[in-house]
């Protein structure tokens, strides 16, 4: 069994992988992607991820990339060991993981990847965040998180009482709008705010925050 | 699970029409709620009782209530798996399946919904195009699909040899961008045309559009 993540570890998407695989207590092997030189958007790169876009996984002669296809491919191959991400053994409390899933993939993650695109890469490319972006999408994220807010009353984590890949799936974005002045979408909601101290200080989380920083520590 | 199913929405609704061409896949029988969306409907707490995001599709079995349309046909899919069209492939080659639903998800839907609401639905609701937002999607769903003609002249159908979820979750835009002038980006590319012209022939498919008529 050797699992090969190609990826950077202040990555977004990457880090969401990696969050993953440590839940799981998988070894695994972490191959840099050197992004500032382009290397994911070459040949060797592009054969793993015809999109030009890390992470990818190798495991044996199987290729995967989007890292929610990665993550969702990892918790069902080892459904037996680790954390149960995906509750697999009750139908209903799956049904339930699949459909936060799909709510960080399809209204928080439009809502705070422009954020944090602003924050953090606009700089590395030459340019000041654009504010008038910033706050179109602080408006429509506010929106979504009151949603959890209420859902967040009723039950400890988003799909029940249960930590599930549906809030792991969070972790990245929300980790690097919390170092933000943004911030304050999340801390102006109570319930919201104690899920996020919560799942942001899980062990398996806490390992791969400690790469996830632009060199602005 | 024996209890019926209802799903509530609207047939012009592309993520509706999503989780109907996936229950006609698997011949399953349901109940269709039409949600009244010009009189918002789906806003008033009736129905945020079931999606909190007051979108449609929104689905109930028994007290299982679930939204976002491809967690539903997912549902379907698992759970019925040895009903109908096999819409999964158990084991390693649910791992390709995952990638290209993820894709479709990612990569094309964002582009492909903005280009139908410019070109097919701003129209229909008397809404003036914005032309800048049509050439800025269209550079970008050319280089989406400039991958999807490189997988597809490797695979059959986009997940593996047959047709699974990650071609049947294409099926609503795809179908609504053949009726604008992003049909010319389908039809340039051999194999992505091969396989449009065959997923938008399913009869499933048809039963759907029949629905919207």
């Amino acid at each position: 069994m050797a699992l090969k993540l190609y990826g950077a570890p202040m990555s977004t998407c990457t880090s969401r992988v990696l969050t993953c695989l440590h839940e799981k207590d998988l070894d695994f092997e972490l191959v840099l992607v050197d992004l500032f030189a382009g290397e994911h958007k070459q040949p060797p790169f592009l054969a793993k991820n015809p999109f030009g876009q890390i992470p990818a996984l190798e495991d044996d002669d199987l290729t995967v990339f989007e890292s929610r296809a990665i993550t969702s491919y990892v918790a069902e191959k080892f459904k037996e060991t680790g954390y149960d991400l995906t509750r697999h053994q009750n139908i209903k409390e799956a049904a339930l993981v699949k459909v936060w899933t799909e709510v960080e993939s399809q209204q928080f993650h439009p809502a705070i990847a422009p954020i944090i695109f602003q924050f953090f890469v606009a700089p590395l490319q030459g340019n000041s965040p654009d504010q008038t972006i910033i706050d179109a999408n602080l408006e429509k994220l506010g929106k979504v998180l009151d949603i959890y807010e209420a859902k967040l009353t009723s039950t400890k984590y988003l799909a029940g009482d249960f930590y599930s890949l549906a809030d792991l799936h969070h972790l990245p974005y929300a980790y690097y709008l919390m170092k933000t002045p943004a911030a304050s979408v999340v801390n102006e909601r109570p319930h919201v705010k104690a899920w996020w101290e919560d799942i942001s200080t899980r062990p398996a989380f806490k390992k791969v925050a400690e790469g996830m920083n632009f060199g602005e520590k | 699970m024996a209890e019926i199913m209802k799903v509530h929405g609207s047939v012009i609704s592309t993520a509706t029409q999503r989780v109907l061409a996936c229950l006609n896949e698997k011949e399953l029988e349901f109940e269709f709620i039409p949600v009244n969306m010009a009189v918002g409907e789906h806003k008033k707490d009736s129905f945020l009782a079931i999606n909190p995001f007051g979108q449609v599709p929104a689905f109930e079995q028994g007290d299982l209530k679930l939204f976002e349309s491809r967690a539903i046909t997912q549902y379907i899919a698992h759970g019925y798996a040895e009903k109908g069209t096999t819409l999964i492939i158990p084991g390693r080659p649910m791992a390709t399946l995952s990638v290209w639903m993820e894709v479709e998800a990612h990569q094309f839907d964002p582009v492909a919904s903005k280009l139908n609401w410019e070109l097919f639905f701003k129209p229909m609701f008397g809404i003036p195009t914005d032309n800048a937002a049509v050439e800025e999607n269209e550079a970008k769903l050319t280089k989406v699909l400039d991958v999807y003609e490189a997988r597809l002249a490797q695979s059959k159908y986009l997940g593996g040899d047959i047709f699974t979820l990650a071609d049947l979750h294409h099926l609503p835009n795809i179908s609504c961008a053949m009726k604008t002038q992003v049909k010319k980006l389908f039809d340039s590319r051999p194999h992505v045309s091969a396989w449009v012209a065959d997923i938008t022939s399913r009869p499933a498919w048809s039963k759907v559009v029949a629905m919207g008529k």
